[in-house]
């Protein structure tokens, strides 16, 4: 049976078994990735595995089963066990559940893709990532990695309302990372990012990386930060480049915009927020630079799609305008708990998960500066750049961020490189201390954004470029 | 599907057993080929806002090949069973191997070794269904006695088979419980977890008391000076100071890579720390995705670090043997520990300190919704020789700054207090702390540990923590809630 008929079988049995309402999704993906270290191909792995996930709503109750099966019994049984489920929840109720209104779609879409990345031999890839690790460790490094990943889904999705939408979704991407080792410490510096950048698109994304010319570069780095200075203590004016920016803009911005989280669906795991509905679209977020927005349709970035896991299509929309709080990031039920008339950003992690509130692409707009303008007119601080740690707050308030690398800012010029620079500080009142933001907009990729019970690894997009904040508190060690 | 009692991991043995004979066809006698298959039955019911709002299950199957072929590895899966779909597999992988470069650090298959039969399972959590889940989480819910509530209770159940083409196999079976929630007072969130190989041994209704006393203990809370203080941790918290220093220090990869702090034979901790990694000490799989038997494994000796953890791989690096902790990641991010084990007080490496927990832990107890704080006697007991210091019951989102020195930043969660004269006298807002854990751990650090340990979920099946109180010198809050 074809995979359509699967969910079509699915979502039958679960509104026969009582069920007002049912979707669900068939998922095909295939992983690939291969890690190199110091010069040799340290693993490769190819994954690849089909399933179905079929979700009912009995009542005002939920209810979820996944198989790794698509024959017509195997999804007829889970669309039953889904509801049965469901009926189950009502032990335990909550308020009634209504979803926002949806208009069934039947589409077919997929996303942008130049060179297959499956179809770029596996000599080609580990001839890149084994140059590239060798180049590093000539230079220096004492651990030099390099990794790509790719994921080829296809997906096929059906409810009870009449959607019938299929989707192919090729992501890859990599990066280099060059440790050095020291007396008591590590220092690493990576390119673009640890663990890479990553896109919707094909192989072209890690061609433009082009990995092996920053190898030299970053090992030599990672030795010289071993005998820089320590990032001073104390409050300074802080440029974040736009790789930094963009973790920043997921942490304290695009988790705290999920309206699951708002509405307390989060609260015993990943936190709640500390934004308030009865704030949204009067709350000062940030200064007058800050404008972010929610954006699924950007081509080649990580976070984009055709059609959310419950059939929404890809819209843009605004988070912050002006400084200002005007959206979330929402499913067709939250949504309808908030008052609100839009979903469009739910998603599941393959077959077997539950579709849950994601971030899509959450970025900011571009501003009106450039970084050496902005270094230009800074008279004391510190740039740092290239993310190493990062944590945050169960609210998204108290944040404390590590960088790989970071350099002093005397009377607008970039001086000497600072090791271990760390700074700390609230959400809204960082956000409100940005007075300089680049127009160099580069979308980031994140490919390990964790979230749910069991937990879902989502990927998610982050338009961001280097930025200024004044009077941050910085050189925060053990 | 049933899946406890009338089904055995007989299927995944003998689909195993295929995937090595196909190797062999195709690549030759010469080939090397390990096989894990491995079912899994998860189920998961959430709740938040005091409802079930999310309740998911599912099954999952993963055949995991590796072949090590002319010199060459290369890994693959997938979750096709049938014929073709298995010999699509192996085509796949023995593909992806031709074109991999050499691989002289390959570290050979495991040899035919005896593999002991799994430990106990309950076939009654392995079959349990959504109803079963329901009824305890409405045990939590009314327990909490009018606060909001959110949590989860998981089951989980576990088949799975080995074969190599030199000879070996082994199979096993394992079944789990968890139950993990939050009570809210206002802003003040207390919590209450545990992990069980029987269902039937969760109490959904203490569980939902614990939750709601603490919460209300942590309601008001002030705010504190961050800084140096003495602290008690309970057992959450210091569930994740274990599983940090098991990823990035009793890691065989990272070790031989010289990016772990640990040291064999060196007094790295204070002589009341023993710690091992015990996966036999509850339902758990018998052996790891290299087919080597799963022991017991002393990572601390009173105080002295005694072992890393090591994959075949990782062992071969720095010429010892595996320790059974073979795992996805282990050839990219290290073998690490999952079934930590600290010792309490009394059983090894006690500290000199510790007194009676019955007598000084009564001293303790504050009056009013503060005593709720404190969730057993065991802790009251630590805290009631703690002079001026802070009561933390959980970490949150803590990340490492450096993996060599293992300088971890995070924030505490699920209620903090402030301790004085031994009592505990006020709640106080959750604090950010700098901390290098291996130092927060260190030759006299480690002023008292409890007497009694619990049992924690990690994220993950097949991993838990198991943890008594501990009583610290010194923990280091850098930034409090105005940043």
């Amino acid at each position: 049976m074809s995979e359509f008929d699967a969910a079509e079988a699915a979502v039958q049995a679960a509104l026969d078994a009582g069920a007002r309402y049912a979707d669900a999704r068939v998922m095909h993906r295939r992983y690939e990735s291969m890690t190199a270290r110091s010069g040799e191909v340290e693993a490769l792995t190819q994954d690849e595995n089909v399933g179905l996930g079929v979700r009912a709503l009995v009542g005002s109750s939920w209810g979820f089963q996944a198989v790794p099966e698509l024959s017509d019994r195997a999804a007829r049984d889970a669309g039953r066990r889904a509801a049965r489920t469901a009926t189950a929840s009502g032990l335990v109720p909550g308020p009634p559940v209504d979803l926002v209104p949806a208009t069934p779609v039947t589409a077919s879409w997929s996303a942008p893709c130049e060179v297959d990345p499956l179809g770029v031999s596996l000599a080609t890839k580990g001839d890149l990532l084994v140059a590239a690790t060798r180049t590093m460790a000539d230079h220096g490094a004492d651990l030099a990695e390099g990794l790509y990943q790719v994921w080829d889904t296809a997906k096929w999705f059906v409810s009870s309302e009449g959607h019938r939408i299929d989707q192919r979704i090729r992501e890859c991407g990599g990066g280099i990372s060059a440790t050095s080792v020291g007396d008591g410490e590590t220092q690493r510096r990576s390119w673009p990012s640890y663990r890479g950048q990553y896109g919707t698109t094909g192989w072209e994304l890690v061609d433009s990386l082009d990995l092996t010319a920053h190898a030299a570069r970053i090992a030599e780095e990672s030795r010289e930060l071993l005998s820089a200075p320590l990032c001073p203590a104390g409050e300074t004016d802080l440029i974040l480049g736009g790789e930094q920016l963009a973790l920043q803009i997921h942490e304290s911005v695009g988790h705290a915009i999920e309206l699951d989280r708002i509405l307390g669906w989060e609260a015993a795991f990943a936190g709640t927020s500390w934004l308030d509905l009865a704030q949204l679209g009067s709350l000062r977020y940030g200064s007058e630079l800050m404008n972010v927005t929610i954006d699924p349709t950007i081509p080649g970035a990580l976070g984009s799609f055709g059609y959310d896991d419950e059939g929404s299509p890809a819209v843009k929309r605004d988070a912050v305008r002006a400084g200002r709080w005007v959206g979330v990031l929402a499913g067709r039920d939250s949504a309808a708990v908030a008052g609100l008339d839009y979903g469009g950003s739910v998603r599941a992690d393959g077959w077997a998960r539950l579709p849950m509130v994601r971030m899509t692409n959450v970025g900011l707009e571009p501003g009106p500066h450039s970084l050496e303008e902005i270094i230009a007119a800074t008279d004391q601080g510190v740039l740092m750049d290239i993310n190493r740690s990062w944590s945050i707050d169960d609210k998204r308030l108290n944040f404390q961020f590590g960088c790989e690398i970071g350099w002093e800012i005397r009377n607008g010029r970039r001086g000497r490189m600072l090791r271990n620079p760390t700074y700390t500080g609230i959400g809204p009142l960082f956000w409100r201390s940005m007075d300089m933001l680049s127009a160099e907009i580069v979308s980031w990729g994140t490919p390990n954004c964790g979230k749910g019970q069991p937990g879902q690894v989502g990927h998610t997009g982050h338009p961001a470029a280097p930025a200024r904040f004044r009077n941050v508190r910085v050189g925060v060690h053990a | 599907m049933s899946t406890g009692s009338t089904w055995a991991a007989d299927a995944e043995l003998e689909v195993a057993g295929q995937v090595v004979e196909l190797v062999a066809r195709l690549a030759g006698a010469g080939a090397q080929a390990e096989v894990t298959v491995s079912r899994t039955e998860l189920a998961l019911t959430r709740f938040a806002n005091s409802a079930i709002h999310q309740n998911v299950a599912g099954s999952a199957v993963d055949v995991r090949l590796r072949v090590h072929v002319a010199g060459r590895t290369a890994t693959g899966g997938g979750n096709a069973v049938l014929a073709d779909g298995l010999r699509a597999l192996v085509e796949r992988v023995l593909a992806a191997a031709r074109f991999t470069p050499p691989d002289p650090a390959w570290s050979g298959l495991t040899p035919p070794v005896t593999v002991l039969a799994s430990t106990d399972w309950d076939p009654a959590t392995a079959d349990a269904g959504p109803d079963e889940r329901a009824a305890l989480v409405r045990a939590f819910v009314d327990a909490a006695d009018g606060l909001a509530t959110a949590g989860y209770c998981r089951t989980a159940y576990r088949a799975a088979a080995f074969a190599n083409s030199a000879g070996h196999s082994a199979r096993g079976r394992a079944a789990e419980a968890a139950m993990d929630g939050i009570a809210r007072d206002g802003g003040a969130d207390g919590t209450a977890r545990h992990w069980v190989d029987r269902l039937a041994d969760l109490d959904g209704a203490a569980l939902g008391r614990r939750a709601a006393a603490k919460a209300r203990a942590a309601a008001d809370p002030v705010e504190l000076a961050p800084g140096r203080y003495p602290v008690v941790l309970e057992p959450a918290a210091v569930g994740d100071l274990l599983e940090n220093l098991s990823w990035y220090g009793f890691n065989g990869k990272r070790y031989a890579e010289r990016q772990s702090f640990a040291a064999p034979g060196v007094a790295q901790f204070d002589r009341a720390v023993t710690l091992v990694d015990d996966p036999l000490a509850a339902s758990g799989l018998p052996f790891d995705l290299e087919g080597t038997p799963t022991r017991a494994l002393t990572l601390v000796d009173a105080g002295t670090t005694n072992a890393v953890a090591h994959d075949r791989r990782s062992a071969a690096e720095v010429g010892t043997a595996s320790t059974g902790h073979a795992g996805p990641d282990s050839s990219t991010f290290g073998p690490v520990p999952r079934n930590l084990r600290l010792a309490t007080a009394g059983t090894a490496g006690s500290a000199s300190t510790a007194g009676s927990a019955s007598t000084a832990g009564s001293a303790s107890m504050a009056g009013g919704d503060l005593a709720g704080a404190i969730a057993d006697p065991e802790t009251a007991a630590l805290v009631s020789r703690m002079q001026r210091g802070l009561l933390v019951s959980d970490l949150w989102y803590t990340r490492v700054l450096d993996p060599l020195s293992l300088v971890i930043t995070g924030l505490t969660r699920n209620g903090l207090w402030l301790v004085e004269d031994g009592r505990v006298t006020r709640a106080v807002r959750d604090l950010r702390f700098t901390e290098s854990y291996p130092r927060a751990l260190a030759p006299g650090a480690v002023l008292e540990v409890g007497r009694r340990a619990q049992r924690l979920p990690d994220r993950t099946v097949g991993a838990w923590s198991e943890a008594p109180s501990l009583r610290l010198a010194s923990w280091n809050f850098t930034g409090g809630a105005s940043g």
